[in-house]
């Protein structure tokens, strides 16, 4: 392996092969880019949901919490792995492993979110008018959208990462170009898979950061320092 | 339900326990790996934290070693350790391994350690100064305790995710318990894989419970506040 000299082979990355395998590559991102949106996605619906029902009656945020929080410990490969004889080496696997660790980090930013709205705000709120359910839509949760879309970002780039081990278990993407460049002992597509991802990841962060400048106006002259 | 059959089957035969592929051998494997692996961090990663928290610099540095931290995704990092360890003479199993944990393990403790010294009251630290305290001691005895529940946070972080990611390390020869489930996969048999599995979901569940009660043990004076402490921290935004 060489950094300097010849490009071929043995060098940390072929850009020959890179070249050569164009299609392949375009196919690892897009089906990288669909593991993650879905589970993103769902994760996103199930959390909102579970949300909801945690900041209605208090006393189920704890038992709620404790059940995601110990599917987030539980070690990604071994989850998956623990669903395999039963659902096989699916995309339906690959997605209750992904989404599950989805639902702690959305879930807590949600509650949090909606919780860090200051009280003389919903008080005024409902002093001019708004009815519980249309202050929750129209106000508390406009107001808690950074917090969301802060545990979205996490939620994304946490799932990137670990859509690459789904690669483990045949789901193709660029954990599938990786366990092949492990398969043959072989760095490029090693190097390209890892490179791939973190600028997916990037690529995702700085757009859900754009979305939220969108969708917070009045928060622009704060975040600009 | 045959693979929970083969599964039951698998822990209950006692040749399974023993010898250099058995149960017991690779669970401390796997803990020494991890424990080596968060050691080694945590000598590298949190003296340096604190020392940038207490003099407030480097926010920008350490927001970015998160991020970048976040972003690599861990079976990436330990896939391109391999190769160059390879071509480097180190060879496989344990060694690139512990490498590729300790680098990962870095990110969620400099954060925790730094955020945690920074930010210490303002008040506090001005009122150590006036009682004639030096840098050092303002640091070692009024910022450090303040900071330990953060500081213990970021090392639970990190073990957790070093004790699952010790289960790749498999791929690569590391006789931990990940060599478990890449034996199920290549034999296709489920008994191993569940095993694999099994093992490292509750040594990773273990590690939680010891760091919660580490953390119980450490900061007495937090216990009023603690309701929820069985829950995995979520790294701290910067």
């Amino acid at each position: 392996m060489s950094f300097l000299g010849a490009n071929g082979p043995d060098s940390l990355i072929w850009w020959d092969w890179v070249d050569r395998h164009r299609e392949e590559i375009k196919q690892a991102t897009f089906e990288h880019l669909r593991l993650t949106l879905i589970a993103v996605a769902v994760g996103f619906l199930i959390s909102g949901a579970l949300a909801l029902v945690a900041l209605r009656y208090r006393w189920t945020y704890a038992p709620i919490t404790w059940i995601t929080g110990v599917l987030y410990t539980i070690p990604s490969l071994a989850l998956f792995v623990l669903l395999v004889p039963w659902t096989g080496f699916t995309t339906l696997t690959g997605e209750i492993g992904l989404v599950s660790y989805t639902l702690l980090i959305l879930i807590r930013n949600i509650v949090a979110g909606v919780d860090s709205v200051p009280a003389p705000v919903k008080e005024a709120a409902d002093a001019m008018g708004y009815r519980p359910v249309r202050r929750f839509f129209a106000v508390d949760l406009r107001l808690a959208t950074p917090t969301i879309i802060a545990g979205l970002r996490i939620a994304t780039v946490t799932t990137i990462g670990l859509v690459t081990v789904t690669g483990l278990i045949g789901l193709g993407g660029y954990g599938g170009l990786i366990n092949d460049g492990i398969d043959r002992t072989f760095s490029t597509p090693i190097v390209v898979g890892a490179g791939l991802s973190v600028v997916m990841a990037v690529t995702l962060d700085v757009g859900l950061a754009g979305v939220e400048r969108v969708l917070t106006p009045w928060a622009r002259r704060k975040v600009a320092r | 339900m045959g693979a929970f059959q083969d599964f039951t089957e698998f822990v209950t035969t006692s040749s399974n326990w023993w010898g250099d592929r058995g149960i017991v051998h690779r669970s401390i494997e796997h803990m020494r790996l991890s424990g080596a692996s968060v050691l080694a961090a945590s000598v590298i990663a949190t003296p340096a934290a604190m020392f940038f928290g207490h003099v407030k610099r480097g926010g920008l540095a350490a927001q970015s070693i998160v991020n970048v931290g976040r972003a690599i995704p861990s079976f990436a990092l330990l896939a391109l350790l391999f190769p160059l360890s390879l071509q480097w003479g180190f060879g496989l199993g344990f060694w690139p391994t512990l490498v590729a944990l300790v680098l990962l393990a870095i990110p969620p403790m400099f954060t925790n350690a730094y955020v945690g010294v920074r930010d210490v009251d303002p008040a506090i630290v001005e009122a150590s100064r006036g009682m004639g305290m030096g840098e050092r001691q303002v640091l070692l005895r009024v910022e450090t305790p303040i900071a330990v529940p953060l500081i213990i946070t970021g090392i639970r972080l990190a073990s957790v995710q070093v004790v699952a990611t010790a289960t790749l390390g498999g791929l690569f020869g590391f006789n931990g318990l990940g060599s478990y489930i890449f034996e199920g996969f290549a034999q296709q048999n489920d008994g191993k894989l569940l095993t694999g599995a099994v093992g490292v979901a509750l040594l990773a569940i273990a590690t939680e419970l010891v760091f919660s009660f580490i953390m119980r043990r450490a900061t007495p004076w937090l216990a009023p506040k603690r309701d929820l402490d069985l829950l995995p921290p979520v790294p701290v935004p910067l």
